[in-house]
């Protein structure tokens, strides 16, 4: 008997953490497309022209600001962050791992406020002095997020190279492979699927971070033509602005919370299919 | 000349002796088997002839290996060079997770051996697969993942890695402990073709197994090298008791 109310409270919760996600997905989509469709999917999704209080709400500057910073952290952070997985799980002592994963682990644990103040204070400058530009940039935003994903990306990864069975790096050693080759030739392609869903997590990160990337990214609402120019992305715009907007401007906030939703679920769904494939 | 000769062998896993003094020859072109009850060393023997071993932390080996008429213990030996000539198949059957073409040109390709053009692949992976019995079967699958063969087959494909690599000795973990006695058998009789052109040296706990294939046998005890010699001697005249013990099934 008590052990069926227990049981039954305990389904009742597991449901309520689905049932808030269900609950945020039903209120951002009901306040976020009215303006949608009234504006046309047409003009919010592909014009770059945002006045939400004269009635233009195109998010597109946005949207491409925001895949910008995103694929920049990839493309700076993905081979930081699998160079320090491949050193980690296969060249270092068991004994230092067990100490240094968690390190790597903790950089995920410093608040996104601390890399943007320190971007602001550190990088920003030397991009100004040494590039030019107003320093606060695309590039600098990447360089953040770059930072920022990488423990996520680094500590999966070392997990899906643990992972793999010891017997592939014997079956190449004994054919006499170097260490290097077995590591590129048979381990990480036996946990490419690990590897992808740890960049997509990452991925995932980066496009929804918030903070650090108003601090640094300089926020001029515009398409970026340079990797110096100052963008707004998505998450920026939101928290710009929700403070004081309100009407059609408010749930247009929304409309593009709803597609940084999107963005993300997709990304979510896409890092869980390949790693029940796996 | 012996294809394998071993000479007053130690190895110590930290403080313990898991091989003790062992000396032997293997004969070129011959399969050797090397029989004992779990724990006796043998593995850990076969694996002192391609240098396995070194990959374990706390190892010390002493003595002297010689293939062909090289010591491989000896200072400066090429690890590389040396496991390209002594290839080993293993307990479990162990692909890459690659194609069948991927796999079977692998060991050329880590040792710079393989040729830029395509079509040459197909040729290495026709001789390699037609020596293992594989071609009829995967020829128009090569380029299917190695990982969706049976287990034999995924055990025929890592014999014929070696095969491509042309390795003149190949070692032999207990190739056959996770097929079943179809499959086994098959894989006895390849080894009997193979062994035209290669020195096989197998581990095995089945004692049928050894006297169904090898022309000579080892059988080791806790770590000693008990009794060597012709197989039919060792299993119908045995010089040393235990010997006799074990085959008869008193232990192991």
């Amino acid at each position: 008997m008590k052990e069926k109310i227990i049981e039954k409270i305990l389904t009742l919760l597991a449901f309520s953490a689905i049932g808030v996600l269900l609950l945020i997905t039903v209120f951002i989509f009901k306040e976020g497309l009215p303006v949608i469709l009234k504006a046309g999917i047409k003009d919010f999704l592909f014009s770059a022209k945002w006045a939400p209080t004269k009635g233009h709400f195109g998010i597109l500057a946005m949207i491409i600001s925001s895949l910008a910073v995103t694929f920049g952290s990839i493309v700076m952070g993905v081979p930081l962050a699998l160079a320090c997985a491949v050193t980690l799980a296969e060249f270092c002592p068991p004994r230092l791992l067990v100490f240094l994963k968690p390190t790597i682990e903790l950089l995920a644990g410093i608040p996104s406020v601390v890399f943007g103040f320190l971007g602001v204070i550190l990088l920003v400058p030397i991009i100004r002095e040494y590039l030019g530009g107003p320093g606060l940039s695309l590039l600098a935003a990447s360089i953040i997020l770059a930072i920022m994903i990488l423990p996520t990306i680094t500590s999966i990864s070392i997990d899906a190279i643990q992972a793999v069975p010891l017997l592939y790096k014997e079956g190449a050693l004994a054919m006499g492979a170097t260490h290097w080759q077995a590591i590129w030739l048979v381990i990480l392609p036996a946990a490419r699927s690990g590897v992808v869903t740890a960049i997509i997590l990452g991925m995932a990160r980066a496009i929804g971070e918030t903070m650090a990337v108003i601090m640094v990214a300089g926020n001029a609402l515009k398409i970026p033509s340079s990797l110096l120019d100052p963008v707004r992305t998505l998450t920026s715009t939101i928290a710009l602005e929700m403070g004081y907007s309100a009407g059609d401007h408010r749930t247009a906030l929304f409309a593009a919370g709803m597609i940084l939703f999107i963005f993300i679920m997709a990304l979510t769904i896409l890092a869980n299919l390949l790693m029940r494939k796996k | 000349m012996p294809a394998i000769a071993i000479n007053n062998l130690d190895l110590y896993y930290g403080s313990f002796q898991a091989l003790k003094g062992i000396t032997s020859f293997f004969k070129e072109k011959t399969i050797t088997a090397l029989i004992g009850p779990s724990g006796c060393g043998k593995s850990t023997l076969l694996r002192c002839l391609n240098r396995m071993n070194d990959l374990i932390d706390g190892i010390r080996i002493e003595g002297q290996v010689l293939i062909g008429d090289k010591d491989i213990y000896a200072p400066g030996t090429d690890l590389i060079q040396l496991r390209k000539e002594v290839g080993m198949v293993f307990q479990r059957p162990n692909p890459f997770p690659l194609s069948i073409l991927e796999n079977v040109i692998f060991g050329l390709k880590i040792h710079g051996q393989l040729p830029s053009e395509k079509k040459k692949w197909e040729k290495i992976a026709f001789r390699a697969l037609s020596a293992v019995g594989l071609w009829e079967t995967l020829k128009d699958r090569l380029k299917e993942s190695a990982l969706s063969l049976t287990l034999e087959q995924q055990q025929r494909v890592c014999i014929a890695r070696i095969v491509a690599l042309q390795s003149r000795i190949v070692l032999m973990d207990e190739p056959c402990s996770a097929l079943d006695p179809m499959a086994t058998e098959k894989i006895e009789s390849l080894m009997l073709n193979l062994k035209e052109n290669f020195t096989i040296v197998i581990v095995t706990h089945n004692m049928q197994q050894a006297a169904r294939i090898s022309e000579e046998t080892g059988f080791m005890l806790l770590g000693d090298l008990i009794e060597f010699g012709p197989t039919g001697q060792i299993f119908t005249k045995p010089q040393d008791d235990r010997t006799n013990d074990y085959i008869t099934g008193r232990y192991g």
